[in-house]
C-alpha cells in the first residue's frame, strides 16, 4: 500500500495549460476518482502519475519515494487503459502474464498467480482465447487481470468502463470496487461519469480546465459543493442556481437541489414547461422569472404543462454562492453580512 | 436459387468480366501458349516448328549455362531478400521513432524507389568504375588497397548487383513497414513500458509479431522481384563476365531475343513460372496459417 501525492503539478502543451498546478493526496488503500468534463486534463494527470508524460513542473510522490523523474517501469504502478491496450496476437493468459515474463518470474509462480487472478475475474475458461474473440466486458477483465497480477500497490484506470453497456458497467463498477478493497490497492480512477464517481469513490477530485475545483468525499461534493460548477456538475438533473431571488441577496446566487423543492400553494411562482416521468419519480421542468428550474417529485406529478405553480424549500437546503467568483458562501457568513 | 440471387450472380460476373478477359488474354493464354511452345522445336528459316516432346527439357538439363544462371539467381535471391527486408524493418522502426528531421529521413530512404532502375544502374555504374569510380576513390586512394575491377571480375560482380538491388528495394519495403507500424496503437507500447518491457523486448514480443502480415507481403514481393528485376543487368554487365552475373530472366531474354531460340526460351520460362508458382503457394499456404491477422 502506498499513498500518492501531487504537489503543484503542471503540464503544458505548448502554451496551453492542460494541467494547472494540481495538488491532491490519496491515502494508501483509498479509491480516488478524478472527475471532470471532457478535456479538463484527467487523462493527462493520470499519465503524469504513470510516468507516460513528463511534467512541466511540480512533484509526484508514491509512497515515500519522489517518482517525478522515474520511468514508468520504476514507479510500481499498474494501469488499465481506456482502450484496454491488450496485445492482439497474444492469448488471454499471455496478456495477463506479460509483465511477469518481462520480470522473469519463475514459471511455477507465474502459473499459480495466473490461476488465482483468472479465478478471481472469472477468466479461467477463456485463457486460450485471443482478445478479438472476447466480448467488451471480458476484454476489460483481461486488462484488469494484467493490472492486478503485478501486485503493485497502486493501480491507475482511465475510463475503463466507457465502452460497456449500462448493465455491464454497473456490474463491473461493483467488481472493481470489491477487488480494490479486497486487495487494498490505492486506486486512481478517471471518469467523466458522475454516477461512477459517486458510487465508487472514497475521495473525488473534481477537475475543470486543468485545475482542481473541489477535493472531497462524494458526500461533501454533493452536500457542500464548493463552487457553482461543482454544484451543477454533480447530480441529475443539476442543482437549480438562481440569481435575484428573495433569500439570496445582492451579488449572490441561490442554489437548491431539485429533490429539496416542494410544489405547493406558497412560495416562488413559476410555470410548468414539461414533465418527465422516470418511474420512481418525475422531473417537472419549470420556468421561474425566465430561468429554468427543475423539481423532482415522487411518482407521477400531477402538474401539467402551462400550469402555474408555487415552489418552496427549507432554508437548510439552500446553497449560496458568490455571483462574481462562483465560490460557495457559508450561510452563517452570508447571514452575518446581511445583518451588518 | 431464386431469381433475385441469380440476377445478383450474373451482375457480379459481368462486373468481373473486363478484368477477367484482360487477365486471360495477357496472362493465362500466354502462359499456356508458352507451355505449348516448349514442346516444339524453334521454327527456323523455312522449317516450321516440329513436336519434339520433352527434348527441350532434356537439353536444358544438359545446358551448363542454365545451371550456372539458376545458381546465380538463387545466390542473388539469398543475398537480396533477407538483407533488404531486415534493412527496411530497421529503417522503418527508426524513422517511426521520435527523432528530429524524420520527415526528411523518410523521404531520403524512399528516394531510391522513386528513381527508375535504369537511372539507378547508371549511378552505380559510376560508383563501381575502376580507378576513378567512387568506390575506388575510397578503397584505393584512402585505404591504399590495390585497384580492382568490381564489375569485371567473376567473383565480385554478383555481389555488386546484390548491393544495388538492396539499395533500391529497402526503401520501398520500408514504406509498407512504416504504414503497419503506424497502425499499431501507441497504448500497446505504453502498457508494455509500465510493465517494464525494454525496447528490444517490446519489439521481439509485440512489434515484430504484429508486423508478420506485412513481412509476408514484403517477402512475396521480394521473392518475385529477385526473379523479375533485370534492368540493372542490362545496363551494368549484360550478364558478364562469362555469365557470372546472368540471372534466369536475363538468360531467357538472351536465348529468346539474341539467339532467337524461342522454343528453348519457352522451356526456361516454364522453369521460372514453376519457381514463382511454388514459392507463392508455399508462402500463402504455409506461412499464412502461422501468422496472426487482426
Ligand atoms: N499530446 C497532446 N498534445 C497537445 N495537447 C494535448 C495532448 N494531449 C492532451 N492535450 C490537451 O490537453 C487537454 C486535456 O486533455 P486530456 O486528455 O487530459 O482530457 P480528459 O480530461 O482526459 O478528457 P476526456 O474526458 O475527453 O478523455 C485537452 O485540451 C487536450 O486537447
Ligand atoms: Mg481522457
Amino acid at each position: 500500500m502506498s499513498a500518492i501525492s501531487l504537489r503543484d503539478v503542471t503540464k503544458l502543451w505548448g502554451n496551453a495549460r492542460a494541467v494547472d498546478s494540481v495538488s491532491f493526496e490519496a491515502a494508501a488503500g483509498r479509491f480516488l476518482v478524478l472527475l471532470g468534463p471532457s478535456g479538463c486534463g484527467k487523462s493527462t494527470t493520470l499519465r503524469l502519475i504513470a510516468g507516460l508524460e513528463q511534467l512541466s513542473s511540480g512533484r509526484i510522490c508514491i509512497g515515500d519515494a519522489d517518482v517525478t523523474g522515474l520511468p514508468p517501469a520504476r514507479r510500481r504502478v499498474s494501469m488499465v487503459f481506456q482502450s484496454y491496450a491488450l496485445f492482439p496476437h497474444l492469448s488471454v493468459a499471455e496478456n495477463i502474464v506479460f509483465g511477469l515474463r518481462v520480470r522473469d518470474v519463475a514459471p511455477r509462480e507465474r502459473g499459480e498467480r495466473l490461476a488465482k487472478v483468472a479465478a478471481l475475474l472469472g477468466l479461467t475458461e477463456l485463457l486460450e482465447r485471443k482478445p478479438s474473440q472476447l466480448s467488451g466486458g471480458q476484454q476489460q477483465r483481461v486488462a484488469l487481470g494484467r493490472a492486478i497480477i503485478a501486485q503493485t500497490p497502486v493501480c491507475l484506470m482511465d475510463e475503463p468502463l466507457s465502452n460497456l453497456d449500462a448493465q455491464l458497467r454497473q456490474e463491473m463498477r461493483r467488481e472493481i470496487r470489491a477487488l480494490q478493497q479486497k486487495l487494498g490497492i490505492t486506486m486512481i480512477y478517471v471518469t467523466h461519469d458522475q454516477t461512477e464517481a459517486m458510487t465508487m469513490a472514497d475521495q473525488v477530485v473534481l477537475l475543470r480546465d486543468g485545475h482542481v475545483e473541489q477535493d472531497g468525499t462524494p458526500d461533501e461534493l454533493y452536500g457542500r459543493p464548493a463552487t457553482v460548477f461543482a454544484a451543477r456538475f454533480i447530480g441529475t438533473p443539476p442543482m437549480n442556481v438562481l440569481a435575484g431571488v428573495p433569500g439570496a441577496g445582492e451579488g449572490r446566487l441561490l442554489g437548491v437541489r431539485p429533490e429539496d423543492v416542494r410544489l405547493g400553494v406558497e412560495g416562488l411562482p413559476g410555470t410548468v414547461e414539461s414533465v418527465e416521468y422516470l418511474g420512481a419519480d418525475s422531473i417537472v421542468s419549470c420556468r421561474v422569472g425566465g430561468q429554468p428550474f427543475n423539481v423532482r417529485v415522487a411518482r407521477h406529478a400531477s402538474a401539467a404543462p402551462g400550469e402555474a405553480v408555487r415552489l418552496s424549500w427549507n432554508t437548510d437546503a439552500v446553497h449560496l454562492f458568490d455571483a462574481q467568483t462562483g465560490k460557495r458562501m457559508e450561510r452563517a457568513t452570508a447571514l452575518a453580512q446581511k445583518v451588518a | 436459387m431464386n431469381r433475385a440471387s441469380a440476377q445478383a450472380q450474373i451482375h457480379g460476373w459481368l462486373l468481373l468480366l473486363p478484368a477477367a478477359a484482360l487477365l486471360a488474354l495477357f496472362t493465362h493464354y500466354p502462359a499456356l501458349a508458352t507451355l505449348w511452345h516448349s514442346f516444339y522445336s524453334s521454327p527456323k528459316g523455312g522449317r516450321p516448328a516440329l513436336w519434339v516432346g520433352l527434348d527441350n527439357y532434356r537439353g536444358m538439363v544438359e545446358d551448363p549455362v542454365f545451371w550456372q544462371v539458376l545458381g546465380n539467381n538463387l545466390w542473388f535471391a539469398a543475398g537480396t531478400i533477407p538483407v533488404s527486408i531486415a534493412l527496411a524493418l530497421l529503417m522503418a522502426v527508426w524513422v517511426n521513432g521520435k527523432i528530429a528531421g524524420r520527415g526528411f529521413l523518410r523521404l531520403a530512404y524512399f528516394t531510391p524507389t522513386v528513381l527508375p532502375m535504369i537511372a539507378v544502374a547508371n549511378i552505380w555504374l559510376f560508383f563501381y568504375t575502376p580507378t576513378y569510380g567512387l568506390l575506388e576513390q575510397f578503397t584505393v586512394d584512402l585505404l591504399g588497397l590495390p585497384s580492382h575491377n568490381w564489375l569485371g571480375t567473376k567473383s565480385t560482380v554478383l555481389a555488386c548487383l546484390i548491393v544495388v538491388t538492396i539499395w533500391k528495394e529497402a526503401g520501398f519495403f520500408m514504406i509498407f513497414y512504416l504504414a503497419a507500424l503506424q497502425a499499431i496503437p501507441p497504448s500497446l507500447g505504453e502498457a508494455a513500458a509500465i510493465e517494464g518491457a525494454g525496447r528490444w523486448y517490446y519489439f521481439r514480443r509485440v512489434t515484430f509479431p504484429l508486423l508478420m502480415p506485412t513481412t509476408l507481403f514484403v517477402l512475396v514481393n521480394a521473392v518475385i522481384n529477385s526473379f523479375r528485376l533485370v534492368d540493372h543487368i542490362v545496363v551494368m554487365t549484360r550478364g558478364g563476365p562469362d555469365n557470372a552475373s546472368s540471372l534466369l530472366l536475363y538468360y531467357i531474354y538472351d536465348v529468346g531475343f539474341k539467339f532467337w531460340d524461342s522454343a528453348y526460351a519457352s522451356t526456361l520460362t516454364m522453369v521460372l513460372l514453376a519457381i514463382l508458382g511454388t514459392t507463392a503457394l508455399l508462402q500463402f499456404g504455409f506461412l499464412e496459417r502461422r501468422i496472426h491477422y487482426r
